[in-house]
């Protein structure tokens, strides 16, 4: 069911967020204070290509990573087999991957 | 049961961590990725749901939430350096490291948002 | 130390593999008492009929392991007295693996699998070359005398919750012997054993819960030598070998 390439594949993603997440993190706790709103948020972000570029590459191998790990899961708790496994394997990658990118560009562009 | 003896130790424990905290944060994911979406058309919608942060029970989500994607990380980090660096024998002192850190962070992040 | 007079009450699960239930037996406490020896006591003065399966008695042959309490553990070398609780105790076969009557489990696929990691040792060399030289200090030496201990007991097979929801993986100790084996220079075979190890049974399945390191009765690593299947396999498909 888990190719070894499937596996190198998670670990990679899993390797390149391990940073990102990190600075996920730090963005959290500083601009927490205060509360939240949109105006402050959309003012980091707007036109910013590094920060284009990180939610980017953040939300690429999330996708992939989400969706390795609920393979795992579905196999080995749910008895998912097969195509179906394939199916929602891509399903859960192509949900993600559409949504995280409409997200980065929603806050970028 | 879940949790049957032969279940009870230290680095299974961690596991079922991990892949609790995967399956929180693959759920959460969605929501947070639509509400910044909002941010596109509707940043009225996106402030009306952001305000929802004020509320002390939504801030305690957020923590449990940080404490998840960093107890996933840097649980994940362990296993990373498990499965690719030379063997080290310290393995259940560097999990309960990883909950502590996690904790630590989150409890700083919650500090912040009160 | 223990009157004589007390009695234990043990659980045994009975029955085929169409099912069956526990049974309970009272059974008089020994001092220096093994389960193995409750066992055989049960079989001896109580039910003859009750199957299960020993040899040496010393820990060497691996073939007494069964479920105490729901922890797998060699019988033979398992004292009463350190897992006993109010003088009760539960009896099972091992888990993960097909019952065939009582306490006695099918074996086959667990040696199945450990000959699907590429278990056996291929020789480079026949009878007529001379003995290889081997460095008891160089590091795959090291590496490899350490996990040669196994007896082949499926405690780690039994303990493993990635066979229990997984169960075409090869298990721990398949993937401890393939192990040991592609840490032997003297070995022909090491191709064809890096592709079964990191076939869609392999090594990449597991998910480190050290159950396997956790009740190895001969203090055995099983989750490092995965781990180090895992790096060997992995740079294998970055250098094109794989």
């Amino acid at each position: 069911m888990l190719g070894f390439r499937i596996y190198l594949l998670q670990r990679i993603s899993a390797m390149i967020m391990a940073p990102l997440v990190l600075l996920h993190l730090g963005v959290m706790i500083v601009v927490i204070q205060g509360g939240l709103d949109s105006a402050e948020i959309l003012s980091r972000t707007r036109g910013s290509l590094f920060w284009g570029g990180t939610y980017g590459l953040f939300v690429l191998a999330v996708s992939v990573h989400a969706a390795i790990g609920i393979r795992v899961v579905m196999f080995e708790w749910m008895s998912f087999q097969g195509i179906k496994l394939n199916l929602v394997s891509w399903l859960v990658f192509a949900v993600l991957l559409m949504m995280g990118a409409r997200a980065v560009y929603a806050v970028v562009a | 049961m879940m949790i049957k003896p032969h279940r009870g130790q230290p680095l299974w424990i961690a596991f079922l961590l991990h892949r609790i905290s995967g399956l929180g944060l693959a759920i959460f994911l969605p929501f947070h990725f639509y509400l910044l979406g909002l941010a596109l058309e509707q940043s009225e919608t996106m402030d009306g749901l952001l305000r929802w942060s004020d509320y002390p029970l939504v801030k305690f989500a957020e923590f449990g939430l940080v404490f998840l994607l960093a107890v996933h990380m840097f649980g994940g980090l362990r296993l990373l350096a498990l499965e690719f660096l030379p063997w080290n024998d310290r393995q259940k002192t560097l999990a309960a490291a990883a909950v502590a850190l996690s904790f630590l962070l989150a409890l700083g992040f919650l500090m912040r948002a009160v | 130390m223990q009157e004589p007079t007390d009695s234990l009450e043990i659980s045994v699960w009975r029955g085929d593999a169409t099912g069956g239930g526990h049974i309970i037996y009272q059974v008089p406490r020994q001092p220096s008492q093994t389960i193995l020896d409750v066992v055989t006591w049960i079989q001896r003065e109580q039910d003859p009929q009750l199957a299960y399966r020993f040899s040496c008695r010393v820990g060497m042959c691996g073939s007494c392991a069964m479920m105490v309490n729901g922890i797998p553990r060699w019988t033979c070398r398992t004292h009463v007295q350190k897992v006993v609780q109010d003088n009760q105790l539960t009896i099972e076969p091992l888990r993960n693996l097909p019952v065939i009557k009582d306490l006695v489990c099918d074996m086959s696929e667990f040696f199945t699998k450990w000959k699907a990691a590429g278990g056996q040792f291929m020789p480079r060399k026949t009878r007529q070359d001379p003995v290889e030289p081997l460095l008891p200090d160089s590091p795959k030496r090291a590496a490899a005398n350490a996990a040669i201990e196994c007896i082949n007991c499926a405690i780690c097979y039994a303990a493993c919750d990635v066979v229990t929801w997984n169960p075409g993986y090869l298990g721990p100790a398949a993937l401890n012997r393939a192990w040991s084996l592609l840490n032997d220079e003297r070995d022909s075979g090491q191709q064809a054993r890096l592709e079964a190890i990191a076939s869609d049974a392999g090594c990449h399945n597991c998910h480190s819960h050290a159950n396997c390191t956790t009740y190895c009765p001969n203090e055995l690593n099983p989750s490092a030598s995965i781990a180090g299947l895992k790096r060997l396999a992995a740079r294998a498909v970055f250098t094109g070998n794989l």
